[in-house]
């Protein structure tokens, strides 16, 4: 039997060089098949003496079981190799960049007047909006602007006609609404205005938010209440100190011009503010009873307040915009900053 | 409104300093602007004579002058050409410093010594500009300093007015804010009257009664104009932003400011005959004091003598009858203007004076003889000379008079949310000049003739708050009903537009809806844009009719500036011919692409962007109403497009929009380089969207089916989808076209498309038969309309 040991030797060697499945397959056939060397000695086995029979036997059957085994192990072993070769060989740069498309995304303005809509739109307020060639009734006289007062001179109106101009305001969405619609109204009224101005701070077109709420029971204090909550949730600065001048509008009486402190150098004085620590930031007031009137609201019945402020203003301090111009240039170097 | 902190003093003195009273005012709602120092920040400076001047011996410019300081005799050299024996001037002396913090030293100029340095007005920043040493006058105290003889420490305080408190357009009107903020007395100051000392007077008629409704005038003789303006009228008048011009004028300026009455004065002798105040007539021009002459309109008020037109009546005196050195006799006048009346006159003339700023806004109806009175006390302190009798004529009919306007507690409370004192409403009106009684409920208010906004009770509200203070009004927050708005579902939100075509990588832009008629004309020629009566500019003269010519613009911008692939969309109105403000306008949006269709990338080269790119994108907006199937593109022509890659956008049978690529010309002339693709859909009529109705699931298989079909070239696949829908029986799911072929294998005039047709039954499973069946229709429809055979 030291044949049988010689060959579970160089069985075992081969087995262990083997490399590919083929070689593998081979040398099964070469020691484990019918034909195979084991199987040989198996057959040789009706030579030996009934004695030697049962314990040769079953050394043939340990060799056997061994070598099975081991070819199976390697079988195995370099199945797996091959697998993760394969994987190896398909590993890719996983920091390239996607194929997807690059995002475009909104102008600041729009992006800006988007939030003030969310803002009111959560407590209450309808968006409205209206035409910007408008008639010189709903742009002027029905704000209480008649001919020749002098407040139709700070408007810096583009002209159509005589009777036609392009909304110096959108203020006039909020006559249309009063004209159609009963209170209780609460609406903001976004969109483009034009004022023949064209400088580095003025723009001969620029956008608006006004807002009207009237209802029975509104005063000067819920105004206030309403405009600093926005100032703080616009600027996200619940400690934003605001404050309220008296001014003048035809449409409204009283009238405040209203201040916030300066967001850029929180009030201690720089370019943007001028020095003054403060920003004039929006106008509003209580709804002129003549206007009431104009609009066949009962003004006795009703009171109410407007509010309207530049967005191009809002839309600057709030991503620090330092060129009002840039607004209209449509440069995506400047476009693609607000993606 | 620029004033001097100083002179307001004069009338009332708050104890506040200077920013503390700038913030009070601003606060009151007279917008302080700015508030800056009368002069510049020096000391050491003194008033001096000129007692020796002498050539300097090695500089033709440059005299020693010895300089008397007051204490003592000093050697300054001098570069000024009016340096003079017997001047008095400010002098710098050793260890001033003047603005700029510069410090004057001994120093040695051409090896003479000089001991301080002789000052000029712009050295002191008492002015921008001068040409020589100041000259002070001939009673200066010689010794006394500068900033105390001169009283500089003042500012001047500009406050920008909102048009409504003409009241507030002078030092008095002023220091009556300041006196009821402060709650202080403010006196005026106190002066005789000029008696008349002879009885020439110049007969004034008022032809024109509703625009001139009160004329006051005097007569002055003997007065001796060469005279000097004194330097405190001259400072004072500096200090509120007006130069000195001669004593009349400076006088009649004065009166100005400090009681807000614009008044003018005539050489009395260049008059001749009667004053009327009168409406210009036809062919009568006037040379004005500004030097031009104007053709008067006949709808201008105009002051006249015998002659003819003498002054533009509120706005401008004329040359002719000015008063000048050699004036001896002052025809003064003060006068009312209505203010509606001569709204707009001043303008219409390009002009725009101190006197028609106060008149178009308002002035005290009642101040016309009280500002003669002041003046006529001046001129004859200043100028010397006799008064004759007070001229004043008067229409009462047309004098504005105002009603008296009530005010109720409970008015006061519901506006500004809080119960306000009757004692603080009582002080506050009366403080302003109303003339206050209490009634049931509330107060009656009479107006004063200064104040022109106070007509309604909201008016007098807006008064109390105004002085008690905005931010000392309560804070409260809005209350109502919540009623839940409407939120039709079946119209689709302008923000999922943008949204989606921001996802598609495009930006947004802005551009003017005012543009260049010239560009105008590239894309819309058949249209007569709606032209602008005052352009900012030609180039932005007419309202847009679409956007895509400034969008285009705009892509030009960015391809000009290394940036080739662009991609923008624009939202907004255009504005059509014959457009009425009464009309619902439409909401546009336009879209524009050029240049690769990806960004460069690793993952291969970017091809051009082409026409179905553009197509797909905007395929993809209208998928978002569900209703995709009822959009169709057909053919069409356009200005602008190119002729062959153009199409008409169709909801059902509604023209919407259209799509195509820019022409070459269009595009050359514009100067882009790439082919640029655009299109344009009004959003009010695609936004209707489909809300979703569900279908049963069915439970059985598909069965797909491909086609390969020649065609002439001319047929639209638009046209076979349909056929192909309409012919395939009631089986038909869905319908892909997924080739296009055109070349080689295939007559040149014919092209192929792949059809995949997708058949499936709600109740079974379809048979062979069944789909055959359905296929062969679809092929016999197809040759029969369209002589389509298959492709082997």
């Amino acid at each position: 039997m030291e044949n049988l040991e010689t060959l579970a030797t160089e069985a075992k060697a081969a087995i262990a060089a083997a490399e590919e499945g083929k070689v593998l397959e081979q040398l099964r056939v070469d020691y484990l098949g019918k034909k195979g060397q084991l199987t040989a000695l198996l057959k040789g086995l009706g030579q030996l003496s009934p004695e030697e029979r049962p314990a040769a036997g079953a050394q043939i059957n340990v060799v056997k079981q061994e070598l099975t085994g081991l070819i199976n192990e390697r079988k195995q072993a370099l199945e797996s190799a091959a697998v993760e070769q394969k994987l190896a060989a398909e590993t890719i740069d996983v920091s390239l960049p996607g194929r997807a498309m690059t995002p475009g995304g909104l102008h600041p303005i729009t992006r800006t007047i988007e939030r003030m809509e969310d803002f009111f739109a959560a407590i209450g307020f309808e968006v409205v909006e209206g035409p910007e060639i408008e008639d010189d009734h709903h742009n002027f006289t029905a704000l209480n602007i008649p001919e020749h007062h002098p407040a139709r001179a700070m408007h810096d109106t583009f002209y159509i006609d005589e009777k036609t101009v392009l909304r110096t305001h959108t203020s006039p969405v909020q006559v249309r609404v009063m004209e159609s619609e009963k209170p209780p109204l609460r609406v903001i009224c976004p969109g483009r205005v034009y004022r023949c101005d064209s400088d580095l701070t003025h723009s001969p077109m620029f956008h608006q938010v006004e807002g009207l709420l009237i209802d029975e029971h509104s005063s000067f204090g819920d105004l206030k209440g309403l405009i600093e909550d926005f100032l703080r949730v616009f600027f996200e600065r619940e400690d934003l100190a605001v404050r309220f001048r008296p001014s003048f509008f035809p449409f409204t009486e009283p009238s405040a011009e209203v201040d916030i402190q300066c967001v850029n150098c929180g009030g201690d004085g720089c370019r943007v503010c001028s020095q003054t620590g403060w920003l004039e930031i929006l106008g509003c007031g209580m709804v002129n009873p003549k206007v009431f009137e104009m609009c066949g609201i009962d003004p006795e019945k009703y009171s109410g307040f407007a509010f309207g402020m530049g967005v191009e203003r809002l839309a600057m301090l709030r991503y620090g915009i330092n060129d009002l111009r840039l607004n209209f240039d449509n440069d995506l170097r400047f476009l693609e900053q607000f993606i | 409104m620029i004033i001097s902190e100083q002179w307001l003093r004069e009338w009332v003195n708050p104890s506040l300093d200077t920013s503390a009273l700038a913030h009070q005012i601003t606060m009151a709602g007279l917008e302080v602007d700015a508030v800056e120092p009368v002069a510049g920040a020096f000391n050491g400076v003194v008033v001096a004579e000129i007692v020796g001047a002498e050539q300097h011996p090695d500089a033709d410019k440059l005299r020693v002058c010895q300089v008397n300081t007051g204490s003592e005799t000093v050697q300054i050299v001098c570069g000024a050409p009016n340096a003079r024996v017997g001047l008095k001037a400010p002098l710098a002396t050793v260890g001033a410093v003047l603005p700029g913090d510069f410090k004057i030293k001994k120093a040695k100029l051409r090896g003479v010594e000089s001991f301080g340095m002789l000052c000029a007005e712009q050295e002191l920043e008492l002015s921008d500009a001068s040409d020589g040493l100041m000259e002070l006058p001939a009673d200066a105290p010689v010794g006394s300093d500068l900033r105390e003889y001169l009283q500089l420490n003042d500012s001047t305080i500009e406050i920008g007015l909102t048009p409504n408190r003409a009241d507030c357009l002078s030092i008095a009107g002023i220091a009556r804010e300041v006196g009821v903020l402060n709650d202080l007395a403010v006196t005026a100051p106190a002066f005789e009257p000029v008696a008349s000392a002879h009885d020439e007077v110049r007969e004034v008629s008022l032809d024109a009664p509703a625009r001139c409704p009160r004329y006051v005038g005097r007569v002055l003789r003997g007065v001796d104009a060469t005279r000097p303006s004194p330097l405190w009228l001259q400072e004072k008048l500096r200090r509120c932003g007006l130069r000195s011009i001669d004593p009349v004028v400076d006088v009649t300026n004065y009166v100005l400011l400090e009681m807000g009455q614009p008044m003018h004065a005539f050489d009395n002798d260049k008059l001749s005959g009667g004053i009327v105040a009168r409406e210009a007539q036809s062919g009568e021009s006037l040379e004005l004091l500004d030097g031009q002459t104007i053709e008067l309109r006949t709808d201008s008020l105009v002051i006249a003598d015998q002659n003819g037109p003498v002054a533009l009546a509120g706005i401008m005196g004329g040359q002719p009858t000015a008063v000048s050195a050699s004036t001896t006799n002052l025809f003064l006048e003060a006068a009312f203007f209505s203010p509606i009346e001569l709204a707009g006159q001043a303008r219409s003339y390009g002009l725009h004076t101190d006197s028609s700023h106060r008149f178009e806004r308002g002035v005290d109806i009642a101040g016309q003889r009280a500002a003669i009175e002041r003046a006529t006390r001046l001129l004859v302190d200043i100028v010397g000379g006799e008064a004759g009798p007070m001229i004043e004529v008067e229409n009462a009919d047309h004098l504005p008079s105002w009603s008296d306007v009530e005010v109720r507690a409970e008015r006061i409370r519901r506006l500004l949310g809080f119960d306000m004192p009757a004692d603080e409403v009582e002080r506050i009106l009366s403080k302003l000049g109303l003339g206050v009684t209490a009634i049931d409920g509330g107060w009656r208010c009479s107006v004063p003739s200064w104040r022109f906004d106070i007509a309604i009770e909201a008016d007098l509200i807006e008064e109390l708050a105004r002085i008690h203070g905005y931010d000392n009004l309560p804070v409260t927050h809005i209350q109502g009903a919540l009623v839940m708005p409407s939120q039709p579902e079946g119209r689709l939100n302008i923000r999922t537009l943008r949204r989606q075509l921001a996802a598609n990588g495009y930006q947004e832009a802005i551009t003017f809806s005012f543009v260049d008629p010239k560009l105008q004309q590239l894309f819309d020629p058949e249209l007569e844009p709606i032209a602008l009566a005052n352009p900012i500019s030609a180039d932005l003269a007419v309202m847009r009719t679409s956007l895509i010519p400034g969008l285009v613009a705009a892509v030009a911008h960015n391809t000009k500036r290394q940036q080739p692939r662009v991609r923008l969309f624009e939202t907004g109105q255009h504005f059509l011919p014959g457009f009425k403000p009464s009309d619902t306008p439409d909401k546009m949006l336009a879209m524009a692409i050029t240049g690769p269709r990806t960004q460069e990338s690793w993952t291969g080269s970017a091809q051009p962007v082409d026409f179905f790119d553009l197509k797909g994108d905007l395929q993809s907006l209208m998928a978002l109403t569900g209703r995709a199937q009822d959009f169709r593109f057909e053919a069409a022509r356009r200005t602008g497009l190119h002729p062959g890659q153009c199409a008409r956008i169709y909801c059902l049978d509604r023209a919407v929009g259209y799509i195509g690529a820019l022409h070459p010309d269009e595009q050359r002339k514009m100067g882009l380089s790439a082919p640029v693709y655009v299109a344009e859909v009004n959003l009010s009529l695609i936004s209707n969207t489909r809300v979703p109705e569900f279908v049963e699931l069915s439970k059985f298989p598909e069965v797909r089916r491909d086609l390969a079909i020649v065609i002439d070239k001319a047929i639209t696949s638009h046209d076979i989808l349909e056929n192909v829908r309409a012919s395939a029986g009631p089986y038909l799911t869905s319908l892909r076209l997924f080739d296009v072929y055109e070349g080689k294998g295939i007559d040149p005039k014919q092209k192929s498309l792949a059809l995949g047709l997708t058949f499936r039954d709600q109740s079974r499973t379809l048979s062979d038969e069944d789909v055959n069946q359905a296929v062969d229709q679809v092929i016999d429809s197809l040759e029969k309309n369209y002589k389509a055979g298959l492709r082997n």
